[in-house]
This record gives C-alpha cells, sequence and structure tokens, in this order.
C-alpha cells in the first residue's frame, strides 16, 4: 500500500508521514498540487490523503487531475473547515472521495480508514 | 411663546436630533407638527373665511337692494299722492274761479259755502280769501284776521299775476304761523282780474309722510328747492329750519343714495321733485337700523363661524399631535429595531469570524496533534535516547511554533474592540489596515486574491475610535473579498485629503454594482445576498459607523469592473473628543 499524502503545512505533512512510515506504510508527501501531481506521475499510489483547502490547486481539483493519471486511486481527504456536508461519505463537497476527516486527525481513526480501504481493495481482487 | 402649563408637551416635543446616524430621529418632529397644524388650518379655515366673506359681501348687497327698492316704491308712491293733492286742489279752486263772477264770489255767504263745500268734499282747506287787482284780500273766510290786508308786494301775488296759477312753499306770512296756499288768477270780463286764494293744512302732509315713517324709514319730510324744511322731521330740524345737509340735485325721477348725515351716520336717503311744486320729497334712514334685521342673522352667522373656527383651531393641532406622536413612536420603533437588527449583524459576522478562526486555529492545532503523536511514537518505539534526542527536541519546537501561531490567532481576535460605545483613543491606521486584513490572509492565499495596502507614510496618529475604524474596514474587506472571484484585486489606500481629514479607499475589481441597486446600498435591510444569508445591514451599519466618527463614505461602482468605496473622516473629531472628556470627568467625579 502506497500512499501520497499532500497539505501545504509542511511541518503537518512532514510529521503525519513518519508516522504513518513507522506503522509501516509507505508514505510520499508533497506540500503543493503540483508537486503531488508530479509524484504521481513518477509512481503509481494506491491512496492519496489530501487537504481539501490548498493556495492555487484546490483538493478537489487535485483529485480530478490525479484521477487522469491513475484511475484507480482512492482518495482521504482532510479539512480544517467543520462543515457538516463534509464529514459525508462521497458527497459532491468531495468530488467522490472515500472519506473526509476533520483536523486534527487522531491517527487510528486514520489508520482505521486506511484498513478498510485497503480491504475493500483487496476483496475487489479477489474474485 | 405661548404656555400652557395644564397641556401636556407630546414626547416628540423635544426629541433631538442628535446622537449616533442610527438612533437618530429621520424627522424634525417638532417642525413637522408646525407644518401641520399650519397647512390644515390654511386648509380648514380658508374656504371657510372666504365663503363668509362672500357671503356677507352678496347679502349685504343683496339687503342694501332691497332697502333702495324699497325706499324708492315709497318715494314713488308718496310722490304720487302728493302730486295727486296739489293738482287737485288747485283745479277745484281753478273751477270755483272759472265758474263764479267777481260779483258772486264778493259774498261772505258764497264764500263761506264754498269753502264748506270744499272741506266737506276733498278736504285740506283751511281758509278761502278773495283779492282785487290792487292785491287787497277784500273777502276772506278763515280763523284769521286777514280781510282788507294789502298782499300786492308779497311774492306769491306777484307769482300768480305773471304765471296765472300758484303754489307756496310753506311760509309764516301776515298770520306768523306756517301755512301754504294755493292761488288762481282769472280775468274778468272788463279786462281787469282777481286772485282766488285758498290755505291748505300741512297736517295732511305730515299724514302722508307717517306712512312712510310706518314703512321703516325713520324720517320723511319735504324740503323746498332752496333746503328750507317744509314740513317737520324728526332728526333734521323743526319745519322751516333749513335742511342741515346739500340740497339734492334735480332729478326727474325719484333717486336713493348711500350718503352721510351731518353727523357722519351712514344714511340712506330717497329724494323726489314733487312737479309743479317748489317741494322735494324727502326718505331718510338709518343705515344702521335699517340694517338691523340683516345684522341679526349676522351674528348668528359669525358667532357660528366663531365657535366653528375655534372649534377647527381646537382639533387641528390635536389630530396633528395625535398624528406626529404615531409617526414619532414608528421611527422610536424603527431605532429599535434597528439597534436590534444592527445587534444581530454583529453577531452574525461575529459567527462568520468564529468559523473562519475555527479553521485558522485548527491547522496548527493539527500540527501539534501531528508532532506530540510522532513523539509518543518514537518515545514508545524506544529508540535511542542519543540518536533522538535532536529529534525529540525539534518536535517540542514544532509544538511550540504552533502553540505560538495559536496564541496569536487568539490575541488577532481578542484586539478586535467589542463594538458599542464611543471611545476616542490615539489610532494608528496602518495598524488598524493590517489587523482587519490578516484575517483574510487565508482567504487571499487560498482564492489567490492580491491585496495591496498604500498608507501614506504621512499620516498621523487618529484621534479616533479604534473598534468602529476596525468594524467599518472589515465590512467592506469582507464584502470586496465576496464580490471578488478567485485571483481577485484588492486596493487599500489611505492618504491626507486636506488639513483636517483624510481619505480612504477600498477597492476590488468583483463583479460590481448594479446602477439600480448603488442608490440604495446605504440603506437598512436592502440587500442582493439574502440567499446566501446576507441581512442588508453591513453597509447600513458602516454608514452610521461612518457618521458616528463624522465622517462621509461613498461609492462608485461599475458592473463587471469593480466598486471603490471613499471614506473620508476628521483626523479627530471634536465633539467626540469632548464627550470623551465629559465622560472621563463623570467616571472621575
Amino acid at each position: 500500500m502506497r500512499i501520497l499524502l499532500v497539505d501545504d503545512e509542511e511541518e503537518l505533512v512532514s510529521a503525519l508521514a513518519e508516522r504513518l512510515t513507522l506503522r509501516g506504510l509507505a508514505v510520499d508527501w508533497a506540500t503543493s498540487g503540483a508537486a503531488a501531481l508530479e509524484l504521481a506521475r513518477e509512481r503509481k499510489y494506491d491512496l492519496a490523503l489530501i487537504d481539501m483547502k490548498m493556495p492555487k490547486i484546490s483538493g478537489i481539483e487535485l483529485k480530478r487531475k490525479l484521477e487522469v493519471i491513475n484511475p484507480e486511486l482512492e482518495f482521504i481527504f482532510m479539512s480544517g473547515h467543520g462543515s457538516a456536508s463534509v464529514f459525508e461519505d462521497g458527497t459532491d463537497e468531495t468530488g467522490g472521495a472515500s472519506f473526509c476527516l476533520l483536523k486534527p486527525v487522531e491517527i487510528e481513526f486514520l489508520l482505521g480508514k486506511i484498513r478498510t480501504l485497503r480491504q475493500r481493495a483487496g476483496d475487489k481482487e479477489k474474485p | 411663546m405661548v404656555k400652557f402649563p395644564w397641556i401636556k408637551k407630546p414626547a416628540f416635543w423635544d426629541s433631538s436630533l442628535q446622537g449616533p446616524a442610527a438612533e437618530r430621529p429621520h424627522f424634525d418632529f417638532r417642525r413637522m407638527w408646525y407644518r401641520a397644524v399650519f397647512l390644515m388650518l390654511c386648509a380648514a379655515l380658508l374656504p371657510f373665511l372666504t365663503l363668509a366673506w362672500f357671503d356677507y359681501r352678496i347679502s349685504r348687497q343683496h339687503i342694501e337692494n332691497e332697502i333702495v327698492l324699497r325706499a324708492d316704491r315709497l318715494l314713488s308712491n308718496t310722490k304720487r299722492t302728493t302730486s295727486y293733492f296739489l293738482d287737485e286742489r288747485q283745479a277745484a279752486l281753478q273751477f270755483i274761479a272759472q265758474d263764479n263772477s267777481f260779483a258772486q264770489l264778493d259774498d261772505d255767504r258764497r264764500l263761506t259755502r264754498l269753502l264748506n263745500g270744499l272741506s266737506g268734499t276733498i278736504g285740506g282747506f283751511v281758509d278761502l280769501g278773495l283779492f282785487n287787482a290792487e292785491g287787497r284780500q277784500i273777502r276772506y273766510i278763515g280763523p284769521y284776521a286777514l280781510k282788507d290786508l294789502d298782499y300786492s308786494q308779497e311774492p306769491w301775488f306777484q307769482s300768480v299775476l305773471v304765471s296765472g296759477s300758484y303754489i307756496s312753499d310753506v311760509y309764516l306770512g301776515f298770520r306768523e304761523e306756517p301755512h301754504m296756499v294755493i292761488a288762481v288768477r282769472r280775468e274778468t270780463e272788463d279786462g281787469s282780474f282777481f286772485v282766488l286764494r285758498a290755505t291748505l293744512s300741512t297736517a295732511w302732509f305730515n299724514q302722508q309722510l307717517a306712512h312712510v315713517t310706518e314703512g321703516g324709514f325713520g324720517d320723511s319730510f319735504l324740503i323746498n328747492h332752496e333746503g328750507v324744511i317744509q314740513t317737520s322731521s324728526v332728526f333734521y330740524g323743526e319745519v322751516l329750519k333749513r335742511f342741515p345737509l346739500e340740497v339734492p340735485p334735480y332729478e326727474e325721477d325719484t333717486r336713493v343714495l348711500m350718503t352721510q348725515d351731518q353727523w357722519d351716520r351712514p344714511i340712506i336717503m330717497g329724494y323726489s321733485y314733487i312737479p309743479h311744486s317748489p317741494f322735494i320729497l324727502l326718505v331718510i334712514g338709518q343705515q344702521e337700523e335699517l340694517l338691523r334685521p340683516w345684522l341679526n342673522t349676522r351674528y348668528a352667522v359669525v358667532s357660528f363661524l366663531l365657535v366653528s373656527g375655534l372649534l377647527i383651531m381646537l382639533v387641528i393641532p390635536g389630530v396633528a399631535t395625535k398624528l406626529v406622536s404615531d409617526i414619532y413612536r414608528a421611527d422610536q420603533e424603527r431605532i429599535v429595531a434597528l439597534r436590534e437588527a444592527a445587534q444581530a449583524n454583529k453577531l452574525a459576522s461575529l459567527g462568520r469570524m468564529a468559523a473562519g478562526v475555527a479553521h485558522e486555529i485548527n491547522n496548527p492545532l493539527a500540527i501539534i496533534n501531528e508532532k506530540a503523536g510522532l513523539l509518543w511514537d518514537l518515545l514508545a518505539a524506544q529508540l535511542e535516547a542519543g540518536a533522538s534526542r535532536e529529534k525529540i527536541l525539534g518536535l517540542i519546537d514544532s509544538i511550540h511554533r504552533a502553540v505560538e501561531r495559536c496564541a496569536g490567532i487568539t490575541r488577532r481576535l481578542l484586539s478586535f474592540a467589542r463594538p458599542g460605545e464611543m471611545r476616542i483613543q490615539p489610532v494608528n491606521l496602518a495598524e488598524v489596515i493590517g489587523e482587519v486584513l490578516e484575517f483574510h490572509t487565508k482567504e487571499a492565499e487560498f482564492r489567490d486574491i492580491k491585496v495591496r495596502v498604500e498608507v501614506a507614510a504621512d499620516l498621523p496618529i487618529l484621534a479616533s475610535d479604534r473598534g468602529k475604524l476596525q468594524q467599518i474596514f472589515h465590512n467592506l474587506v469582507s464584502n470586496a473579498f465576496a464580490a471578488m472571484a478567485d485571483g481577485g484585486h484588492l486596493h487599500v489606500t489611505a492618504t491626507r485629503r486636506d488639513q483636517d481629514h483624510l481619505l480612504i479607499t477600498v477597492t476590488d475589481d468583483g463583479h460590481g454594482i448594479a446602477e439600480e441597486d448603488l442608490k440604495r446600498i446605504f440603506e437598512p435591510f436592502y440587500t442582493t445576498k439574502a440567499k446566501k444569508g446576507g441581512t442588508g445591514l453591513g453597509l447600513s451599519v458602516t454608514y452610521g459607523l461612518v457618521q458616528e466618527l463624522h465622517g462621509q463614505i461613498r461609492v462608485e461602482s461599475a458592473v463587471g469592473i469593480g466598486t471603490r468605496f471613499f471614506i473620508t473622516i476628521p483626523w479627530q473629531s471634536t465633539e467626540a473628543v469632548e464627550n470623551q472628556g465629559k465622560q472621563d470627568a463623570n467616571i472621575a467625579g
């Protein structure tokens, strides 16, 4: 399972990446949409963990662009802006993302979501 | 001004136009009251009084015409009877002179019979006399001893010689009593002549003229052409006295005129020259007397007018007070509603601000979370202390920095002074603009909005209300952000406008404001953003705040190009400073 982590706050993204790495996940991180797209072109990721609100390329826009590169990519959004619709699964606002998590993110909760996605991917591959 | 201590002053009477713009009454109620009372009084009383005046004029004209007509009728009738009376007697005398020879008349018994005959039939005769050609009264039948008197030098005798017949005016004569005579001359066959004369009683005239007096006119009498009174008058003198007024000029018909008597009393005088006689018939009435019935009606009408006028003058101020009080109450309610709405608007913008702040604070919190989490991870993994020491310290530093960031945000929030009471203090405008814009930094970053601030270097420190300035900028900048698309430009400038004022402009290149909206954007509750949660109070509150700082706000906008707000405010509002001084003094006291 290879994860692409994108957030404009470098301090956040670096620490979160390290914590996920410590938990045995392969994580690459970027602080802008452009850098993330570059990484996605170089490597195939299974999951993109993206901040909703970023300058220049917003989270939603980035999702659309990443999907063009890799249509099988799964998405989890993070947001600092609390609004009811953001928490819903796969709503319009998140453009059909699997999950949207409110910052600050509880690591075990995030891992739970990742496990759910991995299981889903495994189920898909089995048949 | 007249004071009525028993009348309670209405609440609006002393309402002042002072105070903050939003809490200021819309109208000068006292002036409104004066205007309403004046206009209503004019509208009610003018037609009323005009009508009364016209009615007075017309009815007076009418009554005068009627009096003139009545006088005219009386005069005509009396003139006819008088004229007929004289003609009849003259004809009778003429007949006797023609029917009898001098010899027949020169006989006391016959003359007595003739006088009795005349008195018994047509009447009015007092005596009868026969005169020879020398003017001597050779026969006389009557109450006076006038026989054998010589009349040859009397004017009436001279006159009868010339014209054949004669009617005298009233005179004293030999008998020393007022009387009048009719005389006729008859030629005899021997070429000589004799004269027959009769004295007429003036009682008949008095009796006739009394009828006229009964007709409503105070005085009616005869004068002769020389102005000597011929029959007794009530007001203008005795018989043979001079009539005090001018003898009216000759007119063939009766004539009635309005004039004044010798005491300057207004009178109605009618007169008529009686034909073939020396008499002028006069009918004189006091206008006051004649107009009395009409005047009585007038008094009733005027009393009614006065009472109605008084009622109108009581009711109108009452109604005006009621109406203006209602408007005043509505205005007071408006002020209260506006105050409440402004409060609601404040809460709404506070809510929006809180949402923004929550978002901003969540980012450093997320960092703290991750750093602390990582710290925990590292310590839990029990890595070698030497190898991880630097890393652990770095993580703790990161946490400190993030906490500092949160503290910065909360400090900024607290620096946003609580709006409300006016508090004049030294204000650095550049600082205030900076504080307000800081709230929008993140949004500007995300939406790629370029913010440019140009504050002139020579701006001195203002003496103003920091909280109000913050609120003004916050409202304008929030509006600009709402109007702009991503990638827009916001330009804020502050320059010295003149000795006492500075000019602030806030310009955006957003969607602009339509012309029909532009006229109304400062009105409370006028909003084009109702669907997006706009209350329509932001700009009206801003307008009020600028006014409270004794400034002015103006807007220019073009749809699709952008909007620019111009705010002029004084360096310091002396009035505001004074108020502040007073407040401080109160606190000190």
